[in-house]
């Protein structure tokens, strides 16, 4: 028998069962101090942790400064690494002891000043030899750089007295547009955002789906006259609107807590995030029918939503960095495009050529998994 | 005591039967672990493999052509547009086709023949300001090497003073190597954390749990009953990525394999004292999972895996000093990359014995205390 064919079905019934759906399943939300949780604490708990926490901005490495030279030279070079902001300077006498440093992971870094550092500056020869952990490459990498500068606002402090010692041979000017002040919790807000709707969409709403399909609650709800695309859409509504919720705390949170700015319209960016949250709900929706059980369906919603929106997103790794195959990975999942358009819609404003696409794809994607929600829900009463 | 351990064998018994019986449950346990390392291990890395950039060039000399040359002889680089302005370049940044615009200034061969600072400007996407940090490093990096041959191959003198760098314990810096190391703790705590929550709520929304409280069971005996099974899924499914580290990604092993695991078992107790601790807590799977969720994303994001530790602020850093995870991917990356022995990871293995000494016996105390 099809749900969608019953001769009792009164027309114009349709909004008064969907409404009662809806009720009966938002003070079933309501009752559960849990599912709140999620949509008001956790958005604000990962405003603070991205805001406060995750900070990849490289500060205050502590180095050892090894001074085999006492020159005057020497230690212009060396208070070249003492003024910097990003590094904390310990000296030390010799060698030996910087590395016992380094092997305590007390310094990240070693600066030595060779013995012969005066004589051959003079020579125009000089060396500095900078030894990094590498254990935490990012890191290594980043305070390699700042030690570039920090030798080389010495040289430039000595050419403004008049002494020219040979320069760089080129001189790189570094300007990163749409976040001119590299503010990383301006990246960290997209990331922010799409983890919050991919809890509540997908997570949530898996476990509340497979919960009724392991008490078989669901069955019974078919032997009345509501039909699946009613129930589904009864379901969902409460998760849906919490979800707005948790985006709204989120934006609102980044705008006045961090000064991120929103330069593309509010409009788009509502847009969009009820097309990723359509997907996620999806998501949700036809894992738990296939599934039936609130472990598997809360194990498997794990693995193909919060770690891809965490790692295949392009939210925190760059996705063409990754091998092709790996890439084909990041277009199966929707988070990339969601980052894509928050990332876009955040800190460039309305892009249309990249707006379009990534919605199109999200609007794609939630057609499909909804259309397949739908079908999965019917097909178990027939 | 006999009677004890046969009690805990056979709750043990039928706790493993539970996790293992259903196919789609095996499945769900062990495949996952390994699909994710090999994903994420290639995924997880802030080492950038294919910039797309378009030049911008005002020179138009044989030193700005041949900086060109090298940048698009570089691997990483490769060049996808040349506009004659830098308003032309903006929209390849625009709609993300480029991540950095070079442009290379009027006077560059000029200054760079007179032995003056010759001047190159990055413009990088800072949508992501991470990857565009690094690749402006990496356009540093050749164009320094380009302006110390360029001096040397035309009789010009050499930088007065110049950095010689080196890495210890890992000479290329890939931070893959730094990565996968720490996936071994990150993926095995999600799934056993979720695993041990899941447990206790599972049998409290279904009533089953009532029923083992009533039987001669001591709670401490139902806690490890609950504990062991989950720990012994926690370590065969560690061990799956350890192995995957190893064979497929081809990263040395530094340290001893004794080290390792007893970090590893430390660990796992820490984390399944914490998840049966949520456990316990909460009245249905929907608060186990939600509270297990709450509570794993600071511990995810706060434990060094992206970002290092010691630049969060003093408060969150307390945090860090509950969080297992933290102490694991210590573990776990000293003992991999640099063979670090007993005595160095000491004070981690402890800070882990004492989560697992507070959590654990707590949980059991709740088990019965409260009031459902």
């Amino acid at each position: 028998m099809n749900a969608d064919d019953r001769p009792t079905v009164r027309p114009g019934g349709a909004l008064r069962r969907i409404a009662a759906l809806i009720r009966k399943e938002t003070y079933q939300l309501l009752r559960d101090p849990s599912s709140v949780a999620i949509g008001i604490v956790m958005p604000l708990l990962l405003l603070v942790l991205f805001g406060y926490g995750l900070n990849l901005d490289v500060k205050n490495v502590p180095v050892a400064l090894v001074m085999e030279d006492t020159s005057s030279d020497a230690r212009g070079a060396a208070s070249g690494f003492e003024l910097s902001e990003y590094f904390d300077t310990v000296t030390v006498k010799t060698m030996a002891e910087a590395e016992r440093l380094l092997l305590a992971k007390t310094v990240n870094a070693i600066v030595r000043i060779p013995s012969d550092f005066a004589r051959r500056v003079e020579l125009g020869s000089a060396e500095i030899q900078v030894i990094v952990h590498g254990t935490d490459a990012n890191t290594a990498r980043i305070s390699l750089g700042y030690a570039q500068g920090a030798v080389g606002t010495w040289l430039a402090r000595e050419a403004a007295r008049g002494r020219l010692l040979a320069p760089a041979s080129i001189s790189i000017e570094n300007r990163l547009w749409f976040n001119e002040a590299n503010e990383s919790t301006y990246f960290l807000v997209p990331g922010l955002i799409v983890l919050v709707m991919t809890l509540i969409g997908a997570l949530l709403t898996a476990l509340v789906v497979a919960r009724e399909w392991e008490r078989g609650t669901f069955e019974a709800l078919f032997v009345t006259p509501v039909r699946s695309v009613e129930v589904l859409l009864g379901k969902t509504v409460p998760y849906f609107v919490l979800g707005m919720i948790g985006l709204a705390l989120s934006v609102i949170g980044s705008l006045l807590l961090f000064g991120v700015p929103l330069r593309g319209s509010v409009l788009v960016l509502t847009g969009v995030s009820i097309l990723y949250l359509l997907v996620a709900l999806g998501i949700g929706l036809v894992i738990s029918s296939a599934m039936k059980s609130q472990f598997l369906a809360s194990q498997i919603c794990m693995v193909v939503t919060f770690l891809p929106a965490m790692m295949l997103s392009g939210f925190m790794f760059d996705l063409r960095s990754m091998p092709w195959v790996i890439q084909l990975v990041t277009y199966v999942f929707p988070a990339r495009y969601f980052v894509s358009l928050l990332q876009t819609l955040f800190l460039a404003g309305n892009v249309w050529s990249v707006i379009l696409p990534n919605a199109a794809v999200l609007a794609a994607m939630a057609t499909l998994l909804m259309g397949l929600a739908v079908r999965l829900t019917r097909k178990r009463i027939g | 005591m006999i009677e004890t351990l046969f009690r805990i064998l056979a709750l043990m018994r039928k706790e493993l039967l539970v996790i293992l019986k259903d196919p789609r449950g095996r499945i769900t346990l062990f495949v996952p672990p390994i699909l994710q390392c090999l994903i994420f291990g290639y995924a997880a890395t802030y080492d950038l493999s294919n910039v797309p950039y378009a030049l911008v060039d005002h020179d138009r000399s044989a030193a700005s052509r041949a900086l060109a040359a090298r940048l698009d002889g570089s691997g990483i680089f490769s060049r996808i547009a040349t506009p004659e302005q830098t308003e032309l370049a903006a929209a390849y940044l625009d709609n993300r086709r480029a991540v950095v615009i070079v442009v290379i200034s009027r006077d560059f061969e000029r200054n760079l023949n007179a032995g003056q600072p010759a001047p190159v400007q990055v413009i990088a996407d800072g949508r992501n300001s991470n990857t565009a940090g690094i690749a402006q490093g990496y356009v540093g990096t050749v164009a320094a090497t380009f302006g110390q041959e360029w001096r040397a191959s035309h009789g010009l003198p050499g930088e007065a003073v110049r950095l010689t760098t080196r890495a210890w314990y890992n000479p290329s810096l890939e931070t893959r190597w730094n990565m996968i190391p720490s996936l071994i703790g990150t993926i095995t705590m999600l799934m056993t954390m979720m695993l041990t929550a899941m447990s206790v709520a599972r049998e409290r929304e279904e009533g089953t749990f009532d029923q083992l409280l009533v039987a001669p069971f001591r709670p401490t005996e139902i806690m490890i009953g609950k504990a062991v099974p989950s720990m012994m899924v926690g370590i065969v499914q560690s061990t799956l990525i350890f192995l995957v580290a190893l064979f497929w990604f081809r990263i040395p092993f530094a340290g001893s394999y004794a080290v390792l695991y007893l970090g590893l078992v430390l660990f796992l107790a820490a984390a399944i004292g914490i998840g049966l601790f949520l456990s316990s807590i909460a009245a249905n799977m929907q608060q186990a999972m939600i509270l297990t969720f709450v509570l794993l994303m600071p511990f995810m994001l706060l434990s060094g895996l992206m970002s290092p530790a010691e630049n969060m602020p003093m408060a969150l850093q307390y945090f860090t000093m509950i969080n297992p995870l933290h102490y694991a991917i210590s573990i776990t990356r000293e003992v991999y990359l640099e063979g670090a022995g007993l005595d160095q990871l000491l004070p981690d293995m402890l800070a882990l014995v004492a989560i697992a000494a507070v959590t654990l016996p707590f949980a059991a105390w709740l088990f019965r205390n409260r009031l459902v």
